[in-house]
């Protein structure tokens, strides 16, 4: 069953026809534990990665460092929560180490993002202080890599 | 290209040796040359991985040029290697080589066989090989002064040479012989029965048994049986290996020999004069890929796996019957049905589909009325490939 989702996760465009033959189960079984784990929130979105600078667009995008004070009985989840519901926040993380909260921030400019945290972010009550780091370049993204030149076939098209 | 090389040979006749001229060339390299000239192909023909070398051994290699280890290494291979490779055969199929005597590094399992070859052979010996087989074992065979007899294999044995078959061509000229499961082009692989059968033959004639097991890794459901494990084997038998399909370093050059102290010593013979050593840089890439391969190892597996589920399928779907290959990379369907030669299938294909794949007449007379398929190509390759096969299929079924 694992395989059917590691599957996925490579090609989300993966058929249930094409799975069936790779993992040698029928379409039938295939569909169906598919459409179970849309149901049960296993399989969350199925996306696309674009390279949108490739497409003259390019969005801005921080990764911010949060300090934040724990809430009693509730720990750092209310204050994750409060943040990560904003929509320009991207990914939110809870991590060990000089800060709580690693937080991966979009938005068109950097005026956008600057408001953000002035704004809504740092006068947050349980927000002690913030770090702000503007991405400068993409090199790697969800397991893929930008910015390498087109991959050519070095093989020969004929081999013993 | 070869038509010059040919031309170049024959006006030189007297010098180049009788064992070279008279040699046939490889039925791949021909269908290179008709290749080259057909643009946006895409190709099942192709021999070898289609992953990059994983990123921590070809770290390893740029590792150890920037540490300077540009220098020969002794004769049989970096020491440590060999402990490696050593536990390698130990932890995977049981046997045990000493690292000191009894393991040799090479230059891709081809320098391994051209060795084993070589080191055996008296002028006429015989050696007996599967038909079809991979390319290279009737010429090497023949340049190392030997005869190489051929035993048929066929789809009702599943492309697994039988015992019985062997032993009816068994002379007193007979001195090895020679077999490499899962095999290229088929994608055969032995079953321990089979292979002890052999293995009993070998015994019983006194043979030696050369066993190519370059595509160990590469099996699917079924587990690989490491011939010189076999009881009674590890005596007379030299196992050829490397790293180039389970790694994917096709271009490293890198393999190995594992045989008895007094076989590994005739080999590093001719290797001490011949190739000195295996390239460093390789050898030391080699250790990083036995230290902390295994799990990219099996990755590649697994990928191969599903791809090949996929080809056979639809091969068979669209009228090539195709038994199921349960090792190295490979697909062997029957064109029969198309009442085409191999040749002229592949041929055929390649320029009104632009599809390659390998006649299997390249690996032998009884390749004859199956092409080889190669399934190491990405997945969107083989359905597109498998797409214009079958409207290649569907249309000559229509004109004949």
């Amino acid at each position: 069953m694992k395989e059917i989702f590691e599957i996925l996760e490579q090609n989300a465009r993966a058929t249930p026809e094409q799975i069936s033959i790779m993992v040698d189960k029928p379409v039938s079984e295939v569909e169906e534990i598919i459409k179970q784990a849309e149901k049960d929130g296993i399989i969350l979105k199925y996306r696309t990665i674009i390279d949108w600078p490739k497409l003259g667009q390019e969005d801005v995008w921080a990764l911010i460092e949060v300090r934040v004070t724990p809430q009693r009985d509730v720990g750092f989840d209310a204050i994750a929560e409060r943040i990560y519901q904003f929509p320009e926040v991207y990914s939110a993380y809870l991590v060990s180490g000089t800060y709580e909260l690693a937080m991966l921030v979009r938005g068109k400019h950097m005026q956008e993002i600057s408001s953000f945290v002035t704004e809504k972010l740092a006068p947050l009550e349980q927000v002690q202080s913030t770090v702000t780091h503007f991405l400068l370049k993409r090199y790697k993204e969800n397991g893929e890599t930008f910015h390498l030149p087109q991959e050519t076939n070095r093989r020969l098209p004929i081999t013993p | 290209m070869l038509n010059t090389e040919s031309a170049a040979t024959e006006s030189r006749g007297n010098l180049i040796s009788q064992k070279v001229a008279t040699l046939p060339p490889s039925g791949i390299r021909k269908f290179f040359d008709l290749l080259s000239s057909v643009e946006d192909i895409i190709s099942l023909g192709i021999g070898e991985p289609d992953f990059v070398t994983p990123w921590h051994i070809r770290e390893a290699g740029t590792y150890s040029l920037e540490k300077g280890y540009t220098m020969y290494t002794s004769n049989s291979g970096i020491l440590e290697l060999r402990q490696e490779l050593a536990s390698y055969l130990d932890l995977h199929y049981g046997i045990s080589y000493h690292p000191e005597h009894e393991i040799l590094i090479t230059t891709g399992s081809s320098e391994g066989l051209d060795l084993a070859l070589r080191a055996i052979i008296n002028p006429g010996d015989e050696v007996i090989i599967p038909d079809p087989c991979y390319v290279a074992y009737p010429a090497d065979i023949t340049l190392a002064g030997g005869v190489p007899i051929l035993v048929p294999t066929n789809e009702e044995n599943n492309f697994v040479v039988r015992a019985t078959d062997i032993e009816a061509r068994i002379t007193k000229q007979t001195k090895a012989i020679l077999s490499g499961y899962p095999a290229n082009p088929t994608g055969a692989v032995m079953s321990q029965k089979e292979a002890r059968a052999i293995a009993e033959l070998a015994k019983k004639h006194d043979l030696l048994v050369i066993s190519d097991e370059i595509y160990a890794r590469l099996v699917y459901g079924v587990e690989h049986i490491c011939f010189p494990s076999l009881p009674g084997m590890k005596e007379r038998a030299i196992l050829i290996s490397g790293f180039s399909k389970s790694h994917a370093m096709t271009g490293w050059r890198i393999g190995y020999v594992a045989a008895e102290r007094s076989f590994t010593q005739a080999l590093t013979k001719i290797h001490q004069y011949t190739m000195l050593s295996a390239s460093t840089i390789a050898q030391m890439a080699a250790i990083e890929a036995l230290r902390n391969g295994e799990a990219e190892v099996e990755k590649m597996v697994q990928e191969y796996n599903r791809r090949r589920r996929f080809m056979v399928k639809r091969l068979n779907e669209i009228g090539l019957p195709c038994f199921e290959p349960k090792g190295a990379f490979y697909a062997f369907p029957s064109i029969k049905a198309t009442g085409m030669s191999s040749e002229e299938f592949a041929e055929k294909l390649l320029l009104e589909e632009k599809v390659a794949v390998v006649p299997g007449t390249a690996f032998g007379a009884c390749g004859e009325g199956f092409v080889r398929c190669c399934y190491a190509t990405s997945l969107s390759n083989i359905e597109q490939a498998l797409r214009r096969m079958g409207r290649f299929v569907t249309k000559s079924r229509l004109t004949a």
